[in-house]
């Protein structure tokens, strides 16, 4: 996913606006989050204010505490208030805080990506998902062969399944926030 | 709907039986779900609140298994009412903390039970006698997918269902046993296998969940992750290290009643001295008591059929469930003299254990004798 303001680089930094009643979702690099103001949301550590193994580390810089701390635009949470109950305000917390959140995901499950049910209207991108995994499985089998004609095959037909998943995944968004 | 007459009486509740129940005494599959575009619960305003709850209780009411069932706001159940259903393991502690905007609903048989509005807008779960994860899961999953046509949940390709907890994340699944343990507990090895258990990734609690005792000998053995393993794969993960523990179990109990048999019968004989004959007693010492009558009735030293009246007791030996047999608020001390007189009341009926067991022993091969 690249940089929505630059076009160059990728995008790391996810925002989700409420605008007019509608969501709108912004992906920076990290270059233009910090031209934009918005402080770089890895910046503290998530894992380890969930495992109760909070690091004391004011030498980092207070900066955090009190910049524009990032804060998701549909419910009004904001990080520290995650970092404080280790609960997130809404669904759309996991867009906005997603960076770290990964990072705590790790810790505390045995993936980071969803395997189990899905809700049946749902079940045409879990589709997308499988496909998308197994791609990445031969991929990773034909660089480890070093059979690069086959890998170049699969990292662009990889490269179109996620383009796929990112379309259907905002539209599915987009789509239902009428209220 | 007041004063909880909804609720099936206890002895109708621990009359079910399920496979291996001697030492599995429930099974169940717990589902965290969200609505979509709605605060968390715990974030949300009062109003949200409110109508999260307008949308999902309908819903939730109209689904074929809840057919005949019951429902009841959090906001109208006193104190006391809340406390028996947490007793019933029909809602969580937590669930009980609250008051207006939340609720619960019972299906008629009070195997499926749903809270709305607790740390997530739907936490369903349905509870089986003996060990029936499978069975569990499999019902609360009819019940998920006809719900799902009807509300919108919060869900992610990625991430899965989006609970409010991320340690929820993904399947949004907690499947438990409740485990009855005085063998792996007498022979002191309960701590291996609570070890080895938390190494598998499971975690064990007590009686009531998370953060407390194990009364009674009481375990709670539950799945801790959510996320990149399916439904599927944690029943069975769990299924299979439930039955290991059984196994160990019943070893355990092999091994004490073949090396010193006369620590059980002392044991088991002094629970049913003090239970049959106190005028105070806690409701702590009460479950550990009624623990080692339990294992009297697995051994043989009490008849089968009181295993249900055991059951029953330590149900209706709860603080609150002994508070609602009675006129005005009972001080602690008040109930642990009403408690006494209810079990010495009840226990009339049964027999000395141990006689039966005696004579047995004396026909048991030499070679399972100590002396």
């Amino acid at each position: 996913m690249l940089c929505n303001v630059c076009e160059k680089n990728e995008a790391k930094v996810h925002l989700t606006q409420m605008v007019e009643g509608k969501i709108r979702k912004v992906d920076l690099c990290e270059t233009c989050a910090k031209d934009k103001g918005i402080d770089d949301p890895t910046g503290f550590s998530l894992t380890d204010v969930l495992t109760g193994m909070e690091s004391v580390q004011k030498a980092e810089g207070p900066a955090i505490e009190t910049g524009s701390q990032v804060e998701c635009t549909f419910c009004g949470y904001t990080q520290s208030e995650f970092k404080k109950s280790g609960r997130l305000g809404c669904s759309q917390c996991y867009d906005v805080f997603e960076e770290g959140l990964e990072q705590v995901f790790k810790t505390m499950h045995r993936g980071v990506r969803h395997t189990g049910k899905v809700p049946e209207k749902l079940r045409s991108s879990k589709a997308l998902y499988d496909r998308s995994r197994e791609l990445q499985t031969r991929l990773d089998v034909a660089i480890g062969e070093e059979n690069f004609e086959e890998a170049a095959v699969l990292r662009d037909e990889l490269k179109e399944v996620r383009g796929e998943i990112d379309q259907l995944e905002t539209t599915e968004r987009g789509g239902d926030e009428t209220t | 709907m007041r004063r909880l007459d909804f609720l099936k009486s206890p002895d109708a509740y621990t009359r079910r039986i399920g496979p291996l129940d001697k030492i599995v005494l429930t099974s169940r599959v717990r589902l965290a779900r969200n609505l979509e575009s709605f605060p968390f619960p715990g974030h949300a305003k009062k109003a949200e609140r409110a109508k999260a709850l307008e949308i999902l209780l309908p819903a939730v009411s109209a689904l074929e298994l809840m057919k005949g069932g019951a429902n009841e706001g959090m906001g109208k159940l006193t104190a006391m009412e809340k406390q028996i259903l947490v007793e019933r393991h029909l809602i969580s502690r937590e669930h009980a903390a609250r008051g207006v905007g939340s609720a619960v609903v019972l299906s008629e048989d009070e195997v499926v039970s749903v809270m709305i509005n607790e740390e997530d807008h739907l936490r369903m779960q349905v509870i089986l006698p003996g060990l029936q994860v499978r069975e569990a899961w499999a019902r609360i999953d009819g019940f998920d997918s006809e719900l799902e046509h009807a509300v919108p949940y919060a869900f992610s390709s990625k991430y899965g269902f989006l609970t409010a907890c991320p340690t929820n994340l993904g399947t949004g699944i907690r499947v438990s046993a409740m485990l009855h343990l005085p063998g792996l507990v007498l022979a002191e090895h309960i701590n291996q296998v609570i070890t080895s258990v938390n190494k598998l990734g499971l975690a064990v609690r007590g009686l009531y969940g998370e953060g407390t005792e194990a009364l009674g000998n009481v375990f709670q053995v539950s799945n801790q992750m959510t996320l990149g393993e399916s439904e599927e794969e944690i029943v069975e993960k769990l299924n299979k290290v439930v039955l290991q523990i059984v196994e160990n179990e019943e070893n355990a109990r092999q091994k004490v009643l073949e090396t010193n048999p006369k620590i059980l019968l002392n044991h088991i004989g002094r629970a049913y001295g003090i239970l049959a004959h106190a005028h105070s007693i806690s409701s702590k010492e009460t479950k550990n008591l009624l623990s080692l009558l339990r294992l009297g009735v697995d051994l043989g030293l009490l008849p089968a059929d009181h295993r249900a009246l055991v059951d029953e007791l330590f149900i209706v030996t709860e603080p609150a469930h002994i508070q609602r047999r009675s006129e005005g608020k009972k001080s602690a001390e008040e109930r642990d003299v009403l408690r006494a007189d209810l079990l010495r009341e009840r226990l009339a009926v049964v027999d000395r254990p141990g006689e039966k067991f005696a004579a047995d022993e004396d026909a048991s091969p030499p070679d399972r004798r100590e002396n």
